[in-house]
């Protein structure tokens, strides 16, 4: 298991595109904090860019990938090795390159340039949404037979996780404005680990003055012990599932 | 004949000169201040040496001067109010008065003054005391370079560093003030100048105002308070030159305007708070040349407030430059800098060719749906902002500064 890991990791990490996405990491990140005069707002704008970008390459390199090596995976299942232990290590090996990569990418200017906790939350954040988009890829890939329809769907989740979950959320609370529903509104926004991910470092940044209400109720609920609890809960099921159900399908797979 | 009138002129004049220096000190001959005041007179200073003086009340009647010599302390033992003031004309200067009575009911203070004028307060030092210096219908008082200092925690526990009320022609100097309710506190003050004072870390305000007209307070910093500066129900206030700095909390604002009217907001500088501006019921105010920099929201303009100009400010770094509550626009913007700005300057004349619009759909709907803040940041977010920029139809419509600056304002 080991050996596989170790080949499919190398084999990502001389890939050209991984390269790119950690040059390009690297420079979105030196660059945001040398256009902000101050750490906490280069911080605030990396955020951004990271929660935009990570998933996105996270997701549709992580499918393509899969696709590609259809061939290599196939001829490993000719082999005795049990079929668990091909998918776990194909799964290990993407994640452990992706977070090497964000890590030296984006990582070591951040730790540069805010050493602080809210920039080790800001990594460690990084580092599970590329873990969570990667076992969304290997389900997508695992559905669709058709390496298009598997892309689609790939940016599709992409798409649904960074734009259109925002949406229902703003839908949700216009309709029910009327009601005192924050708290539950709260929770829902926290289903999406983007979300959850970008309001847990803007609690930690002085904005969270800015939040008010919702911000307080946000606190409340994920800010203490229970809610630290529950929402890296919620990080690791997202983690695991999608991931756990592709492994089912792989395993019962017969073409 | 002549002889004696002259005489007598001359001791009528002599007379202020003549008014003696009774010495209170372990070494002299008063060891008690009470004692020493019942044996003066009008006019006469008691110099108070080196010490620790504990005796509970001391009311003054007579129009004297308490001069501090190496900073005497004078003990409310937590029970007291030490200096009554009940004469006009007296002065207190360079005394240490600490650990004031606690009472809601009567409101001690460190020194407090009843009913009279041209009473000075000058370069002491009061320590935690439940009021620092209290007026009460007086008239044409200095309160000069003192050191008020508290340990307040909760606003009930805890009163104002400089409380006045119903008075006239006050001028405050130069006092540094920390760890009460309100720093300064005006109720009903007319006429009265408030000048380069620092208030900082109280518990409520650093400067708060009621019904008090027709008063200035220029050059005076005010920092880390916990909800900034409130001015209320005033007319023609003058706000020059100060700064406004760190109110950073929910409900914490740089200033706080309600019901005000007739008044100028000039040259301020306005960072690092919540909020720079709030303004609700106001009207007829200039701001100008004033530097909002690094707020959650530069000003927040309330649909109430009517007939303001804001021009010729610097709008720099704020998260939300604007906000509002309504469609209705009743204010006028001009000449200002925005750092946001996007447009370009053909003609070369400094100011933009496309007018600017401050408002940001977000910080609509925000105002209209609080708890939207929890998508403050998304890319959604911005990506609604964006649009709206180019094709304004949410926002309301002549929110717009038509000339807005291509460089900063030089201030």
């Amino acid at each position: 298991m080991n050996r596989i890991i170790k080949f499919v990791m190398l084999d990502i990490l001389r890939n050209k595109i991984i390269l790119f996405y950690t040059l390009l990491l690297a420079i979105m990140s030196f660059s945001m904090f040398s256009l902000e005069d101050n750490e906490a707002k280069g911080l605030l704008s990396l955020l951004n860019l990271i929660l935009l970008n990570v998933p996105l390459v996270a997701i549709i390199f992580s499918t393509i990938y899969i696709y590609n090596s259809s061939e290599f995976i196939e001829l490993l299942i000719s082999q005795p090795i049990k079929r668990n232990k091909i998918w776990i290590s194909l799964y290990l090996g993407l994640n452990t390159s992706l977070i090497i990569s964000f890590i030296i990418g984006a990582g070591i200017p951040i730790l540069l340039y805010s050493p602080n906790l809210i920039g080790i939350i800001l990594i460690v954040m990084g580092c599970i949404i590329s873990v969570i988009f990667t076992s969304l890829a290997f389900l997508c890939s695992i559905i669709a037979r058709d390496k298009a329809k598997g892309i689609g769907m790939s940016i599709l989740i992409w798409l649904f996780f960074s734009l259109l979950f925002d949406g229902l959320i703003m839908f949700l609370l216009f309709q029910l404005a009327d009601y005192p529903m924050e708290n539950w509104i709260a929770i829902i926004a926290a289903l999406n680990p983007i979300d959850l991910s970008r309001i847990v470092i803007l609690l930690q940044l002085d904005l969270s003055a800015m939040l008010g209400f919702t911000g307080a109720v946000f606190k409340q609920t994920f800010g203490t012990g229970w809610g630290i609890f529950f929402s890296s809960s919620l990080l690791f099921l997202w983690m695991i599932i999608p991931f756990m159900i592709s492994l089912r399908k792989f395993n019962k797979k017969d073409h | 004949m002549r002889i004696p009138v002259f005489i007598i002129l001359l001791l009528i004049i002599c007379l202020p000169i003549c008014a003696k220096n009774i010495h209170v000190g372990a070494k002299y001959s008063h060891q008690k201040i009470k004692k020493a005041l019942s044996e003066a007179h009008d006019e006469d200073t008691i110099v108070i040496h080196e010490g620790t003086y504990k005796e509970g009340n001391i009311i003054i009647q007579k129009k004297i001067t308490l001069l501090g010599i190496n900073k005497p302390v004078l003990d409310g033992q937590n029970k007291y109010e030490i200096l009554s003031i009940k004469s006009s004309g007296v002065i207190v200067q360079g005394l240490i008065i600490q650990n004031s009575g606690f009472s809601t009911l009567d409101d001690p203070g460190a020194i407090k003054i009843y009913n009279c004028d041209n009473v000075i307060i000058k370069n002491n030092e009061l320590r935690d005391n439940f009021f620092g210096i209290y007026l009460q219908q007086a008239n044409h008082c200095k309160i000069e370079h003192n050191r008020i200092h508290a340990k307040g925690v909760e606003e009930q526990q805890i009163g104002n560093g400089i409380h006045c009320w119903k008075s006239d022609s006050i001028i405050i100097v130069g006092n540094k003030i920390n760890g009460h309710r309100d720093g300064i506190y005006f109720e009903f003050v007319t006429n009265s100048v408030i000048w380069r004072n620092i208030s900082f870390a109280n518990i409520r305000y650093g400067l708060h105002f009621m019904f008090s007209n027709d008063d200035a307070y220029i050059s005076n910093v005010f920092k880390n308070n916990g909800a900034g500066v409130s001015v209320m129900f005033t007319h023609r206030v003058k706000m020059f030159n100060n700064y406004f700095l760190n109110n950073w909390g929910d409900a914490a604002y740089g200033l706080l305007l309600k019901e005000i009217s007739d008044s100028y907001i000039l040259h301020n500088r306005f960072n690092n708070n919540t909020s720079g501006i709030y303004m609700e019921g106001t009207n007829r105010i200039l701001v100008e040349h004033n530097t909002l920099k690094e707020n959650g929201w530069g000003m927040k303009i309330q649909a109430s407030c009517m007939d303001n100009i804001i021009r010729e400010n610097n709008f720099l770094g704020n998260t939300f430059d604007i906000g509002t509550n309504g469609t209705l626009v009743l204010n006028t913007f001009n000449e200002n800098y925005w750092d946001k700005y996007e447009g370009y300057d053909l003609d070369k004349d400094k100011f933009g060719d496309v007018p600017y619009r401050p408002l940001s759909l977000f910080s609509v709907m925000v105002e209209s749906n609080s708890s939207l803040m929890l998508l403050f940041r998304s890319f959604m977010v911005s990506l609604l902002d964006k649009s709206e920029k180019i094709i304004p139809s949410l926002t309301p419509e002549n929110f717009i500064d038509n000339k807005p600056r291509m460089h900063s304002v030089v201030i």
